[in-house]
């Protein structure tokens, strides 16, 4: 897992089961939907987790018990060493703080009664002791200008705003608490293309000035490898890979990782021919009815009798361990093999150089 | 270009020069907005903060069925506290001699089976039906809300113990459960009638309350007051009641008129108010017998009862229409 | 020509005022052929579909200019009765939400089945017979046994394949699909893609794919029309656009995606917001976002002009397209 710098946020063997009750009066349990069953990573500070998957993989509900709406069935999130899940209710609500949401969708995420300097502010009601009363109409003002946003709209109700400002609103709420770690879920999906790029933009600056970490959950696999530094992909409640951007992207080695990025369509019509693509046969399991062994082995190309018997773990596959490629990083499957699949011009000379024009003025932001 | 701001104290500057090329083109995207008048979504000129109740207030005003329906409301009430306003004789000043006559100058409803004058009894009868309206829909609806709104908010065996309670009240049929319960109450005041129209009346308001606390509580906002540690009375007082308060007030303000609509039919099956209360339903009930030779005694009162509840039911119908997000 | 869209305009009237949603457009798609509409919500992609489809809400939309050739003829001429023969018997289209498009009590094989017995007259049996192949076709596996399932009993993917088997069932000219993959997962959306791209082939098909995504147009069309605030900003086949794109709008939509096989430090991003309809701003739609814009751009109302270089027409709607181009 994270090796050098030191870890924030240690998330171990975390589960969230809803039993499946049947009967009117007696309630019986008779299964459970295994939403997250068994997630392990660590964050370290200021850096980006990236966590992809498809809907139904458990991805929103890990977000949701990082920041406490949901409690683990078991498992522990360490926060600097204390595990959140079990602090009393005074305790917690200090930890909360520190460890903030930004939402889905900028329309339901914003009270419509409340002004925006009411929905900016009301982190300061709740923790008083953050920001005395006098202050709070500047503090929210600040923020208003920090996220983009003229500081005159502070009487506003969010109908009068677009769903891009709408979202710098809801970043502005996470942000008033000056928390150390934001668990975005899916904060661009809901905003339209040429927007995207504008909220993105801003969650890069925010981090590197207030030094933030962040878990950045998503499904689309380009947003997610442009915004992180390390990227886990999980599969119906469990991650199946994890590693830098570069190893999960250039070089993956679970056949999951694999299919979903061939998969994703490449906005080059001259890639169409020589693309090799991944169709993945048939639906995700129901995550209440798991397959036994590596849960992936219904959907997979490469399953054999082990896969249903065995357990694959979440590790260095024995192939890679005593190798010094990037191949080697944590990889769920019994059979872990690399495969190229980002179609791969940019792949020899460095994938990290973004490509330079200077004179373009598309290329460049425009400079003050 | 702005001067760096220091909105954080613990030494956190915000340092715009910085900042990079994003929050620059934020604020062109500020200005760009701060140029369309409409703004983004064509509400209103910028600058002017309009909440939804506003936009609602914005809407009613411009509503010919609210106005109509209102003004209708803002009589009735007036005459209902002022009667001697527009009728100056008294509803129990009865002259026999006069019984069943039709119109003439003084009177211009005439007079009913008792020789009363129809007009200072359908005037005078207002202030029952306003009386038993207003105050049996405050009772349900305090009663109504508190119980759906906490069932809704803290689900579970609250909810479920709550929901059958309401259950066995709306199994109870409203007529038949009159005719029981207060044909054994001898007061003559209006009290008893509104007391047994909360008591059956308060589930169905719960109902509504139970449903649209339920709603409001999945948005996000909720979840967001609660990642931020909001207390529950926050969350409840803060976020939920402002937005589940429309549907409640529109079937409030709906069964405002089918109390006073049941207080007639109550008092016609003469378990409802009693002489010498003057109520509409009274009226209806002893006109009913002379319908064929007097058909005015029968006339005014019903009309009177007709249109206050019409106009109830409309002013429903238009604040419905003005707080009905879809329609945004 | 198979569909010919000219010079359409449509308005709503809402509230607040008349929102412009199509202010002139022209498309046109030959049989065979993959038109891909490109652009972001309140484009007035969308609208443009549904009134080509006839599905147009009016009011509180309104049709207040244009022509819709189909096949030659001028559907905005013909009677409803006459109208609703060519929807579903020659033209069809698939939508986003295929849980809200079929109906959650009939089950799907009545549902498809429908389609034979209302347009063709065909008995309950054989309409049913129809299904399963219908089924087979757009492959969904065990089709004779899932014939009698209702949608809730589908996942997502199968649920959009079987709105694909309904849109083809009566063999139509052209397709319309809307975002016909943007509910899917990625694993899913290649699947339904390429089949309804492979369909298309065999049956030589005309399909209109109404989009946000441009990895999607990429993969699948053969030329594209790029909508911003209801008109098209240009026209072209998807190879020259990608390579070089002549309108500023197109530019900046791609550079501001990022890219799987590449990390950015910042990402392009176009700046302002999407006009607001009610109203749109003087000149060129574009003009406040745009970084080419001069002051002829907040004036004149850029023709689409032809920027036609190689043997392939194109068209783009600015004024200093050639700028964009070689720039």
């Amino acid at each position: 897992m994270a090796d050098t710098a030191e870890a924030i946020l240690e998330v171990r063997d975390l589960h969230k089961h809803y039993p499946l009750t049947q009967g009117v009066l007696f309630k019986k349990q008779v299964g459970a939907v295994k939403a997250v069953d068994g997630v392990d990573f660590d964050l370290a500070a200021g850096e980006t987790l990236g966590i992809v998957g498809e809907s139904g993989c458990g991805k929103s509900t890990v977000a949701k018990m990082l920041v406490n709406l949901e409690r683990p069935t078991s498992g522990s999130i360490r926060y600097k060493g204390e595990d959140i899940t079990t602090l009393s209710p005074k305790a917690l609500k200090a930890v909360r703080r520190n460890i903030q949401m930004v939402f889905q969708d900028p329309y339901t995420s914003l009270n419509p009664r409340m002004t925006v300097g009411d929905i900016i502010g009301e982190p300061y009601e709740i923790h008083p002791e953050v920001a005395p009363k006098g202050d709070r109409r500047r503090k929210v003002q600040d923020l208003l200008d920090v996220v983009g946003l003229n500081p005159e709209y502070i009487n506003r109700y969010p109908h009068q705003f677009s769903g891009g400002q709408r979202q710098r609103i809801g970043i502005a709420r996470g942000l008033a608490l000056q928390p150390e770690i934001i668990v975005a879920d899916e904060p661009v999906s809901a905003l339209d293309v040429s927007v995207q790029a504008q909220v993105i933009n801003l969650m890069g600056n925010l981090q590197s000035e207030f030094s933030l970490s962040y878990v950045f959950i998503a499904h689309d696999l380009s947003i997610v490898r442009h915004i992180s530094d390390r990227v886990g992909v999980m599969y119906l409640g469990r991650i199946v890979e994890i590693g830098s951007d570069a190893q999960i992207y250039d070089h993956p080695t679970h056949p999951y990782t694999q299919a979903l990025l061939s998969a994703v369509p490449v906005p080059d019509p001259d890639a169409r021919a020589h693309r090799e693509r991944i169709i993945l046969t048939g639906d995700v399991p129901s995550p209440a009815n798991i397959p036994s062994g590596c849960r992936f082995r219904t959907r997979c190309w490469k399953a054999q009798e082990r896969c249903a018997l065995e357990v694959p773990l979440l590790a260095v596959p024995a192939v890679f361990r005593l190798t010094d490629s990037p191949a080697k990083h944590d990889s769920a499957c019994h059979f872990a093999e690399e495969k190229h699949v980002v179609p791969a011009e940019t792949d020899e000379d460095g994938p990290e150089t973004p490509p330079t024009n200077g004179a373009d003025p598309f290329r460049k932001p425009e400079s003050p | 270009m702005p001067e760096p701001l220091e909105p954080f104290d613990d030494g956190r500057a915000i340092d715009h020069t910085g900042a990079g090329g994003a929050t620059d083109l934020a604020m062109e995207e500020a200005e760009t907005l701060e140029k369309t008048p409409g703004g983004p979504l064509g509400t209103g000129p910028a600058g002017k903060p309009r909440s939804l109740w506003s936009d609602a207030w914005h809407d009613l005003r411009r509503n010919p069925v609210f106005i109509i329906s209102s003004l209708i409301i803002l009589f009735l009430v007036i005459i209902a506290i002022w009667p001697q306003l527009i009728a100056s004789g008294d509803p129990l000043q009865c002259d026999l001699s006069k019984a069943q006559e039709g119109s003439q100058p003084g009177h211009p409803f005439g007079f009913n089976g008792q020789g009363c004058d129809v007009y200072t009894r359908t005037v005078y009868g207002a202030r029952a039906s306003v009386q038993v309206g207003v105050f049996a829909t405050l009772g349900v609806t305090i009663i109504g809300s508190l119980f759906g709104g906490l069932a809704g908010f803290y689900g579970g065996a609250w909810d479920g113990v709550l929901s059958r309670i309401t259950d066995v009240f709306f199994a109870i049929p409203v007529i038949l459960g009159g005719l029981v319960l207060l044909s054994v109450v001898t007061s003559t005041t209006v009290w008893p009638v509104i007391g047994f129209m909360v008591l059956l009346g308060w589930p169905q308001l719960s109902r509504i309350a139970r449903g649209s606390v339920i709603t409001a509580k999945q948005n996000d906002y909720v979840q967001a007051a609660r990642a931020l540690g909001a207390s529950n009375s926050r969350m409840l007082l803060r976020h939920i009641t402002p937005n589940a308060l429309a549907p409640v007030i529109v079937v409030a303000t709906i069964a405002l008129g089918t109390y006073i609509s049941l207080e007639a039919t109550l008092s016609f099956l003469g378990v409802g108010l009693k002489p010498p209360t003057v109520s509409w339903g009274i009226d209806i009930s002893s006109a009913s017998q002379y319908i064929r030779n007097a058909p005015h005694m029968l006339l005014w009162p019903a009309g009177a009862l007709a249109i206050t509840v019409l106009s109830f039911i409309m002013l429903g119908d238009a604040v419905r229409d003005a707080l009905d997000p879809k329609l945004r | 020509m198979l569909l010919e869209v000219r010079d359409l305009h449509v308005e709503f009237h809402t509230r607040d005022g008349v929102a412009k949603a199509v202010n002139g457009v022209d498309y046109s798609v030959d049989a065979g052929e993959t038109l891909a509409v490109l652009g972001e919500s309140g484009s007035g992609k969308s609208v443009t579909a549904q009134a080509v489809m006839g599905i147009l809400d009016i009011p509180p939309g309104k049709i207040t200019q244009g022509e819709i050739l189909f096949q030659g003829q001028d559907l905005l001429k013909l009677k409803e009765e006459e109208r609703r023969k060519v929807r579903g018997a020659k033209m069809a289209m698939v939508f986003q939400d295929a849980l809200s498009s079929l109906n959650p009590v009939v089950s799907v094989g009545d549902q498809l089945g429908e389609m034979f017995q209302v347009h063709k007259g065909m008995s309950r049996k054989d309409s049913r017979a129809k299904a399963v192949e219908l089924m087979d076709r757009v492959r969904i596996p065990a089709a004779k046994e899932r014939v009698a399932q209702y949608p809730h009993q589908f996942s997502g993917g199968m649920r959009q394949r079987i709105m694909i088997a309904m849109a083809l069932a009566l063999e139509p000219e052209l397709i319309i699909a809307d975002e016909p993959t943007t509910a899917l997962d990625v694993t899913v959306q290649a699947q339904v893609m390429d089949l309804l791209a492979e369909l298309q082939r065999e049956l030589n098909m005309g399909l209109i794919l109404i989009t946000h995504d441009l990895g999607v147009v990429a993969d699948v069309a053969d030329k594209i029309a790029v909508m911003y605030a209801g008109r098209i900003v240009e026209r072209a086949p998807v190879h020259e656009i990608y390579k070089a794109p002549a309108h500023p709008y197109t530019k900046g939509l791609l550079e501001s995606i990022p890219r799987l096989d590449q990390k950015g430090q910042e990402l392009y991003a176009i700046k302002g917001l999407p006009p607001n309809l009610l109203n749109i701003p003087p000149g060129c739609a574009f003009n406040p976002r745009c970084p080419l814009a001069q002051d002829v751009c907040r004036t004149d109302v850029p023709p689409l002009y032809d920027v036609t270089e190689s043997p392939v027409p194109r068209a783009s709607a600015c004024h200093f397209w050639k700028e964009c181009l070689h720039g």
